[in-house]
């Protein structure tokens, strides 16, 4: 039995089964409550389950993120939503000095059982304080785990399994891919780990890693590559941390070829990381250098044709591909 | 600001458990000297932040609190974890970095953190942890139970941005949790009237619709008495309550430094008003003094045993610096 939904709609779905099997779990946000969320991921889940369980709170990020971590550390399992990622940034303390650490700090007395899901990304025209990839800003953060998901699918069973996670779970839903369409199936199987990357697609002459708005454009270049006789292998990791490190070694063994496609400037991103850990630790599989494809360094701008230009496009990843097989 | 002592004498008549008191401060004062003679044989690392002189705020308020009750604090918290109940040898040990610390060494004098008996945690951003009682207050209030959550934060705390947010959300939730200013009339090394524009902190709680006390911080049976105000209100569903215990440190903000801005007689007159001298003054002017002694004695025996004991633990090993990072 399954349903057909949008990867908005999924969210609340998701939310929903999860605050059914377990009473521990609550939501704590801005506006989630009779409003249903400011991206409406929330609709439904206040009609049914109260004041109680979705807290609508004032706009007080800090207090959001550290009462959810108060709660979480009591043994309750608090799904907050930061409206924006970009908003993370005015509780950075809270995500990075608090939420982080609490489990390390006090030698394991606690464990810190808390979702934080935000919206993210690029090509919606928000503008540069609503756009950003906020996932790469808490990368060299130990403590927290980091999930990405690209489709219907992986961000039902994520979230579930990022709401059963003990341990502080960044959960980024890309605003550009809100009305992908996707097929939710029931029950426990559809419940996904964190850590198991994807193979979108196989190929054997090239490895391409990408994720959310970039795996879905990654998966239409493919197509294009293939159409003139390259074929390329796409590996979505869905999570950043922990990352499927050997899902991208194995798929090297076969191609030999990497190219790292991200919606982010270069320097301290997920990609960069990516690229540097291959490169080290994977360089004889290696017969062209690995190739990151990423956006300029400068601020997600508002135009419509600078926010296009922005953001790597299927024929930029189509021509980078052809270097590299060239190569 | 002129200083104007609130009641220049303990206020309250003494109550049975006065000796008890008199020894958890005892302990807390010799437990710091004999940290700053570790500290000055190279045994404690980076800095300390002692409370000496402060002693009766946490162990006034903590005499207040049931079990189950919990509570966070400052990198000042030395007196505050041990308030709670935590024991002295494993206090010493997580300062002296050893495994058999209250967090296995990975905490140190900024983080003592003793969950089982309520103590969540020492927090060494100014004022990241008053969240974090919020969550465990909503913890209580989303289970139903009674238990309140204490935070114990400096008057530097009431400028951050945490503060408002906080005692904001605590508010509107009527969360049973208890914020308590330590006003020790310096934040590090500026006077409270260079950085805020009005004396009485405790009257900032009149913005966030909840009573504001102000104490004297150096008579402990009045820091019980205001407390146990406050937990009754809590408990009772009817909201928190603002805190402000006027008390001085007796050293510097840290270990480097000798408090050299502070007047000579603001000093002495501070020092008159000891808060162990005061307690131990009214014990024996009701014929207690004997026992006074003997607490004394005691305390001081326990705390060197503890300091022993904790110099024969062995340092951690290296492998557990790369546990409770995730569960």
């Amino acid at each position: 039995m399954s349903d057909t939904l949008n990867y908005r709609q999924v969210i609340a779905r998701a939310i929903a089964d999860e605050m059914r099997e377990d009473p521990d779990v609550f939501m704590i946000g801005e506006d989630i409550g009779a409003a249903g969320g400011a991206f409406k991921t929330a609709a439904g889940l206040f009609e049914e389950f109260g004041p109680r369980r979705v807290r609508d709170t004032p706009i007080s990020e800090q207090a959001i993120v550290g009462a959810a971590l108060g709660a979480a550390i009591m043994g309750l399992r608090p799904v907050a939503e930061i409206m924006f990622a970009d908003f993370a940034g005015v509780c950075y303390d809270q995500i990075v000095n608090q939420v982080a650490k609490h489990r390390y700090m006090t030698g394991g007395q606690v464990t810190v059982p808390l979702t934080i899901r935000m919206a993210n990304g690029a090509g919606t025209g928000f503008a540069a304080q609503h756009s950003q990839a906020g996932e790469n800003w808490f990368l060299n953060v130990p403590g927290l785990k980091i999930v990405v998901p690209a489709t219907v699918e992986d961000l039902y069973g994520l979230l579930r399994g990022s709401i059963r996670d003990n341990d502080p779970v960044l959960f980024f839903e890309h605003k550009g891919l809100f009305s992908v369409k996707g097929t939710v199936p029931t029950g426990d199987a559809a419940v996904l780990p964190l850590g198991v990357a994807s193979v979108v697609r196989e190929g054997s002459d090239i490895t391409i890693v990408a994720t959310q708005q970039m795996r879905h454009r990654s998966v239409e270049a493919a197509e294009a590559l293939a159409a003139v006789g390259i074929a390329a292998e796409v590996i979505d990791p869905r999570t950043l941390i922990p990352f499927d490190d050997a899902a991208v070694a194995r798929s090297l063994a076969k191609t030999s070829r990497l190219l790292v496609v991200q919606e982010s400037p270069q320097d301290g991103s997920w990609g960069a990381s990516l690229v540097s850990r291959m490169t080290t630790q994977h360089f004889t599989l290696l017969d062209a250098p690995p190739s990151l494809l990423s956006s300029p360094d400068s601020p997600v701008p508002y135009a419509g044709v600078l926010e296009d230009a922005w953001l790597p496009s299927v024929d930029a990843i189509v021509a980078r591909a052809k270097e590299l097989v060239a190569f | 600001m002129t200083y104007h002592p609130v009641n220049p004498t303990l206020a309250d008549p003494l109550p049975a458990d006065a000796l008890e008191l008199l020894r958890s401060m005892y302990e807390i004062r010799f437990f710091e000297d004999e940290i700053m003679g570790l500290f000055s044989q190279n045994l404690v690392r980076g800095s300390t932040h002692l409370c000496q002189g402060q002693e009766a705020v946490t162990v006034g308020v903590c005499s207040a609190l049931s079990p189950g009750d919990t509570m966070t604090c400052t990198y000042r918290g030395h007196g505050a974890v041990l308030a709670m109940g935590a024991p002295l040898d494993r206090a010493f040990g997580e300062i002296l970095g050893r495994a058999g610390g209250l967090c296995g060494g990975k905490g140190g004098s900024m983080h003592l953190a003793d969950v089982s008996v309520g103590a969540l945690g020492s927090n060494a951003i100014v004022g990241g942890h008053l969240p974090t009682t919020v969550g465990a207050a909503l913890a209580a209030s989303y289970r139903g139970t009674s238990e309140v959550s204490v935070a114990f934060f400096g008057d530097g705390s009431t400028n951050i941005g945490a503060f408002h947010e906080s005692l904001n959300l605590a508010s509107i939730w009527k969360l049973p949790a208890i914020f308590v200013i330590e006003n020790n009339q310096y934040g590090e090394y500026s006077t409270l009237a260079s950085t805020t524009p009005i004396e009485r902190l405790s009257d900032r709680a009149a913005s966030y619709g909840m009573p504001g006390v102000f104490v004297d911080g150096n008579d402990v049976i009045a820091m019980r008495s205001a407390t146990k105000t406050a937990v009754e209100r809590a408990r009772a569903g009817e909201g928190p309550t603002l805190i402000e215990a006027d008390t001085y440190r007796h050293s510097g903000h840290s270990r480097s430094d000798p408090a050299k801005y502070r007047p000579e007689e603001e000093v002495k007159s501070w020092f008159a008003r000891d808060p162990i001298v005061q307690l131990r003054n009214a014990i024996e002017a009701s014929g207690g003094a004997d026992a006074a002694a003997e607490v004394e004695r005691t305390a001081h025996t326990d705390v060197d045993a503890a300091r022993d004991l904790a110099l024969t633990w062995p340092e951690p090993e290296l492998s557990a610096g790369m546990e409770h990072i995730y569960s």
